[in-house]
């Protein structure tokens, strides 16, 4: 039997090893404006050790989950264990493209923006769950109902989906539905009993998916799809406590939301904006996923660990600026996004459907219940959104240049630095002596 | 003794400050100068309306709570629930009091008119401001000794009594219910909405009965129907069998004291 190297989540887990930092100096686009600053870097999803990713589309009672799972392991390990509120039929799953929420992912990312300034003679610059699978458990179907019922474990359904193998199991004992799920080659780790016993106790059923090998070998796929259920429920939730039990610690967690009326924000924990629009230092532009992260684990630290945070809240209607092509129709609907109007849009329609992204980092500590949600009517946009600007790179030789020069830009870089380490909590000195090094590529063509 | 709402005006400017400037709540000056002073204006239009004497200090209650607790983009609803927590205490009446909390009643009627333009957001104290608020609470309690402690005790006895029970029937760890019980909007609401003295009934017996409908009332509504804000629909559900409850448990009328209490104050 397989070695358990993960928690019964309904998530996944990245190995440390096959994290890349970001890569923060992408292609800048030549004809875009200066005024609202190009995109340069985005911090994604990818740069957390310990992150999962899912899209929670709600309209009224409708809820359609979606995993984004890049488990990277063995296929034949894998395997997703969820409590859900309701029986799940067939026609409730459905396995996306993961290039969807990699989309998701890079639209709504937190994003560096540059400016240059212009000739100070002319104007200053503008102001701007998983356990390992042994032996096949779909085997002699009839023979496993009746064992499962010995536990108390019904197989309420059991069907196929791509590359999954999909079962609902509504059971009376956490002990029976472990000492099953065991018995069926899951592992399911010490310390589920409880939690298990709890969603039990509050009638959710267990949606348990697994990949079959045959399957997937026959599609040529070699990554896990992400899988989306959907529910009829008054319970606005995320069941986020199945993942505590064995983590080691801390995990991240985005949440994409798509609404129809404005912002999502939790009913049981504080959901908090990150600082954003501020001018940090140039250099910054070479490391903006350390960048990010340090600011994020400073956000975590001021917020003792128990809140959710606001990285990007926007009407998927417009953007700017926009870190990624609009998400066009098509991929919002596979997502569960079915009240949108037309069929092959870009984008959709102004006051159509909102994006917010939330992003959590959360224990069995600071996070004992699982995350409860609540639309509100706000549309005040907000997106993580960090601004460099380049100096100007003329001479010294009239009053202007000569205020700009040893005035306005010293004064600036201090502000800069100050700011970075505030946001940071990395050395102010370190700071001073990197900006002191940085040249941007238009100075460097200067010298 | 000194007006209680003195010690009350001066806690919740306190926590709204704290509010906006350590908590990030959504709350521009623009709105709280409507709020607060939509409350004071129509407290006196009424006031010259009914002939009665100017009273700014429940109006500047009822306008503060709202700040605190309704939540908009827009001035105009800021107005609305401003105008209906005032208009509310002097045309809902019966026996003589006033049948609603206003600010209860405002923006149960805001979240039900606005169509989700007006929202509550129980979550964003959090936990870390809690301790500090739990004493700003327990020191309204010593000043309004006088007053109806008895109903906030008795509503937040029979609320963790429920999460409690709850929690075990379902196998929780204690962890879950304790993290709800740390929760500010709840603090705000016992100790400054389920508390004002004009809207509660006039026997102890009376309060502590009422204190656990709303209790039971908001612990369905939560954690059965899993809507959100329970013991704020529950109050507004159950204000109007106040005078029942008066009639079955007779009992002496609140008046604040050093006051003349023509004027219908209220707390929150």
């Amino acid at each position: 039997m397989a070695q358990v190297h993960s928690h019964l989540n309904s998530f996944h887990r990245m190995k440390t090893s096959l994290l890349l930092p970001i890569v923060a100096a992408l292609a800048i686009a030549s004809d875009a404006s200066a005024f609202c600053g190009f995109y340069v870097a985005k911090a994604d999803s990818k740069l957390y050790n310990e992150s999962s990713q899912v899209v929670l589309v709600r309209d009224g009672k409708r809820t359609q989950l979606t995993m984004a799972n890049d488990y990277q392991g063995d296929p034949k390990e894998f395997a997703l264990v969820i409590p859900v509120p309701t029986v799940i039929e067939r026609d409730d799953v459905d396995v996306m493209e993961k290039a969807i929420i990699d989309h998701l992912d890079a639209y709504t990312a937190p994003r560096l923006v540059e400016y240059w300034d212009s000739d100070p003679e002319q104007r200053l610059y503008p102001a701007a769950a998983m356990a390992p699978m042994g032996p096949d458990p779909f085997s002699a179907p009839a023979k496993r109902r009746e064992g499962a019922k010995a536990l108390g474990v019904t197989i309420k359904r059991e069907f196929s989906k791509g590359e999954y193998d999909l079962m609902v199991l509504a059971a009376e004992q956490s002990n029976g539905l472990i000492t099953w799920l065991n018995g069926e080659g899951y592992q399911i780790p010490e310390g589920a009993t409880d939690v298990i016993q709890s969603y039990i106790a509050q009638d959710m059923k267990f949606f348990v998916a697994k990949v079959n090998l045959e399957r997937q070998a026959k599609q040529g796929r070699t990554w896990l799809r992400p899988l989306r259920v959907s529910f009829n429920s008054k319970k606005f939730m995320l069941p986020i406590r199945l993942g505590t039990v064995n983590a080691k610690g801390p995990q991240d967690l985005i949440i994409y939301a798509l609404t129809r009326q404005g912002r999502l924000e939790s009913t049981n924990y504080r959901t908090v904006r990150l600082p954003t629009n501020l001018d940090i230092p140039p250099y910054v532009k070479n490391e903006f996923g350390d960048f990010y992260r340090a600011m994020f684990a400073r956000a975590v630290e001021i917020e003792k660990m128990s809140s959710v945070f606001i990285e990007y809240f926007w009407d998927m209607g417009w953007c700017d600026p926009c870190s990624s092509d609009p998400i066009p129709n098509i991929e919002l609907r596979a997502l569960g996004v079915d009240w949108l109007k037309g069929e092959n849009e870009q984008r959709p329609q102004e006051g159509e459907v909102y994006i917010t992204r939330l992003h959590v980092r959360y224990d069995r500590e600071h996070f004992p219940e699982d995350l409860v949600f609540q639309e509100t009517g706000d549309h005040e946009n907000l997106q993580g959104r960090y601004v460099m600007r380049h100096p100007w790179t003329g001479k010294a030789d009239t009053e202007a240049r000569k205020t700009y020069f040893n005035e306005t830009l010293p004064k600036r870089r201090e502000e800069e630095a100050q700011t970075l380490a505030r946001m940071t909590n990395w050395d102010i000195d370190t700071i001073r002596a990197k900006q002191a090094a940085y040249r941007s590529p238009k100075q460097k063509e200067g010298e | 003794m000194q007006d209680p709402r003195y010690y009350q005006i001066a806690v919740l400017t306190g926590l709204l400050v704290y509010g906006i400037v350590a908590l990030d709540f959504e709350v521009v000056p623009l709105q709280a100068v409507a709020s607060v002073g939509g409350v004071l204006v129509v407290q006196w239009l009424f006031s010259r309306w009914k002939g009665a004497p100017w009273e700014w200090r429940s109006a500047l209650i009822s306008g503060l709570s709202l700040c605190l607790l309704c939540r908009t983009r827009d001035i105009g609803w800021c107005l609305a629930g401003a105008t209906i927590a005032v208009s509310s205490k002097f045309l809902i009446r019966l026996g003589g009091k006033h049948l609603f909390n206003p600010t209860n009643l405002a923006l149960i009627v805001l979240l039900l008119v606005s169509d989700g333009s007006v929202w509550v957001s129980p979550g964003q104290w959090g936990s870390v401001a809690f301790f500090a608020l739990l004493l700003a609470c327990v020191g309204g309690l010593v000043v309004m000794r006088a007053g109806r402690w008895d109903v906030a005790l008795g509503f937040l006895f029979c609320w963790a009594l429920l999460l409690l029970g709850r929690s075990w029937w379902v196998h929780e760890p204690l962890t879950i219910p304790l993290h709800r019980l740390q929760n500010g909007a709840l603090l705000l609401f016992t100790f400054f909405m389920i508390s004002d003295p004009k809207t509660t009934p006039d026997s102890r017996a009376g309060r502590f009965l009422f204190a656990a409908l709303v209790a039971i009332g908001g612990w369905w509504w939560q954690f059965l129907q899993y809507g959100t804000n329970g013991p704020l629909w529950a109050l507004a559900a159950l204000s109007p069998f106040v005078p029942l409850i008066d009639r079955i448990l007779p009992g002496p009328a609140y008046s604040w004291p050093k006051f003349t209490p023509t004027s219908t104050p209220s707390i929150a």
